[in-house]
């Protein structure tokens, strides 16, 4: 039997019942379609999570500080991480158990008709803090060195704790008592990306707070250039605290692709079974559609080994036409499926990404369950003997 | 002197049971080449029998069945089925065509599985539809023919692939008696032109048109 006959064949027995044909194909489809709309999007997914990563945790990499006999990292030692190859910018903290709730007020006067008083977050830090959060000043400005040097009494505010304080502008030079103490508000610092619990925090420098327990360095924030962070997570623990840089310890963001394929990992282990799932059903869908036209066509099976054809022949058509199904319904799922990612990505504005092979290994994959699906009732089709068949 | 077209020797077929059932008992019967033999006998006389294992399409139990001079008992499965393709053609009383294939692409069908070449097959598809007059409805599906077009349908597509014996089963038993006489008429121009026919039948006006009558009872051949 040539091969273009065995075609001819098993693509007229399809169309002879279009109908029939095309409900038994759907199975399939919903298959691919979910298999490769999980595949697909669980990659585009996790190239966007890359995409955020790359922006601000791939370039961020934290140093804590433990407490120490001694202290372990001094104020100035941040300026040896900024010359590292690859640091954008690095500031040191200060933050202690003291600072963490102290009563913060705007004014001096005791109201006992109000509230007045506000528990915020007090912090030290060097001058390069607005750069190393990646926020901006959006009022005043932040101390520098010479405010740290000169001890001078000064706070920068964060916008929410500017708020709740109701300080509204510093053209009066407005101040805010810690305790007994008080201290020239002379910035807000407004949207921090990095470290957002300063945006209701109280930024002193160190050496005003040495009161608060705020004169010892306690963290190092870094930001580097892109794919350079785990360099410096190595190098920045020597460049602070050379012969104590076991002790220090960095927290640096995981590998885009290590990050990436957690994503996907995670996304497909969900969404394959079910994709699976429901591949299994539209292959019982083709087993069991196929068996009934292999009964419903038991006096053609006879006509045909009447005219010549041998069992293989009977067994040859039933299993192509099964795997055109499976096929037809592959290619259509494909399509389908790469129609829903582009929607989604053109809803979410991502950017597609898809394995290229996976277009063509999905048809692929639905002519091997057709196939598969067919085998029992090509065979059964083959057994049938032909003066019973005809009868 | 020629081999001839059918030679059954003390041919016996027993379908198992308790008791077994005896359809065919020692039949011989001689089929030279162009001969019209009617086969006729009652309902359960073991006609259908007789012609599914003359189409090689049922083993006898017993005996000896040489077609066209080769011994087909100990032939295996595969080469009954490229005898039956190439040596043999069906005409059956329910015309077995597919309903959603032309006239034309049923008589082709006939050669799908045989040896011969696909160039020139719809050549002589044509040509087998011009022998049986049908030439004029070769893009017709088979359910907007007359019963006798379905069956003329169905011998053409038994003639394509120039068998040595046209077997028929009731190839008139869906037919008026007008359509009756064309497919009558057509088995006369076709063994004028040499082809061997064996009709199966239980009506005597199809009997009567053969050249030579065999009647079948209880499994018993008898030449009348």
């Amino acid at each position: 039997m040539h091969p273009r006959d065995l075609l001819t064949e098993a693509v007229a027995g399809l169309l002879a019942r279009p109908v029939r044909s095309a409900l038994t194909t759907l199975g399939t489809v919903l298959g691919i379609t979910t298999l490769v709309v999980t595949l697909g999007i669980a990659a585009t997914a996790g190239n966007q999570i890359v995409g955020r990563f790359d922006e601000l945790t791939a370039t961020s990499v934290t140093v804590e500080v433990p407490e120490h006999p001694f202290p372990l990292v001094d104020w100035a030692d941040v300026g040896r991480v900024t010359r590292l190859r690859g640091v954008v910018s690095a500031v040191a903290l200060a933050e202690s158990e003291q600072s963490a709730n102290l009563s913060v007020r705007s004014n001096d006067i005791v109201d006992p008709a109000r509230v007045t008083d506000q528990t915020l977050t007090v912090v030290s830090s060097g001058p390069g803090l607005p750069a190393a959060v990646k926020g901006r000043m959006i009022e005043g400005r932040y101390f520098d060195a010479g405010h740290i040097a000169r001890g001078d009494k000064v706070v920068v505010l964060g916008r929410q704790a500017a708020r709740l304080l109701g300080i509204t502008g510093l053209a009066r030079a407005p101040a805010v008592f810690i305790g007994t103490q008080a201290y020239t508000v002379i910035g807000v610092l407004g949207d921090p990306q990095r470290e957002k619990s300063l945006a209701g925090a109280v930024m002193m420098p160190p050496t005003a707070g040495k009161r608060y327990g705020l004169d010892i360095v306690t963290r190092v924030l870094v930001n580097t250039g892109l794919g350079a962070a785990e360099l410096i997570a190595g190098q920045a623990p020597s460049a602070l605290s050379p012969g104590h840089e076991a002790i220090l310890q960095v927290s640096s963001p995981a590998s885009p692709t290590r990050a990436r394929d957690a994503v996907e990992g995670d996304v497909n282990a969900l969404f394959l079974i079910l994709g699976l799932v429901s591949l299994v059903v539209g292959a019982v869908g083709i087993a069991n559609v196929t068996l009934v036209t292999v009964m419903e066509r038991t006096a053609e099976i006879g006509l045909r080994r009447a005219l010549g054809a041998a069992r293989r022949h009977i067994a040859a058509q039933f299993l192509l036409e099964s795997t055109l199904t499976g096929l037809t319904g592959g290619v259509i799922g494909a399509s389908g499926g790469i129609a829903v990612i582009v929607a989604v990505c053109a809803a979410k504005q991502w950017t597609p990404v898809m394995d290229v092979r996976l277009a063509v290994a999905a048809p692929v994959a639905g002519a091997v369950v057709g196939l598969l699906a067919g085998l029992y009732p090509a065979l059964r089709a083959a057994r049938m003997e032909p003066v019973n068949a005809l009868r | 002197m020629p081999e001839p077209v059918i030679l059954l020797t003390d041919l016996t077929k027993e379908f198992p049971g308790d008791p077994p059932v005896r359809a065919l008992s020692a039949i011989n019967l001689r089929v030279e080449k162009s001969d019209y033999v009617a086969v006729v006998g009652p309902s359960g006389s073991g006609k259908s029998t007789l012609l599914n294992t003359l189409g090689l399409l049922d083993r006898p139990t017993s005996g000896g069945y040489r077609l066209d001079g080769i011994e087909t008992g100990t032939l295996k499965d595969g080469a009954r089925t490229t005898i039956r393709g190439s040596r043999i053609g069906f005409v059956f009383q329910s015309f077995h065509l597919l309903p959603h294939r032309s006239v034309l692409e049923n008589v082709m069908l006939a050669e799908v599985y045989g040896a011969a070449p696909r160039a020139g097959r719809k050549d002589r598809a044509l040509r087998a539809l011009r022998r049986v007059r049908l030439e004029h409805r070769v893009t017709f599906l088979p359910g907007s023919l007359s019963g006798g077009e379905r069956q003329r349908a169905a011998i053409a597509r038994a003639l394509l692939a120039d068998p040595s014996l046209l077997l028929c089963d009731e190839p008139t038993g869906n037919l008026d008696s007008r359509s009756t006489d064309a497919v009558l008429d057509l088995f006369d121009d076709l063994r004028a032109q040499g082809m061997t026919i064996v009709v199966i039948t239980h009506e005597s006006d199809v009997s009567d048109r053969a050249a030579r009558r065999v009647r079948i009872t209880d499994g018993v051949l008898t030449e009348e």
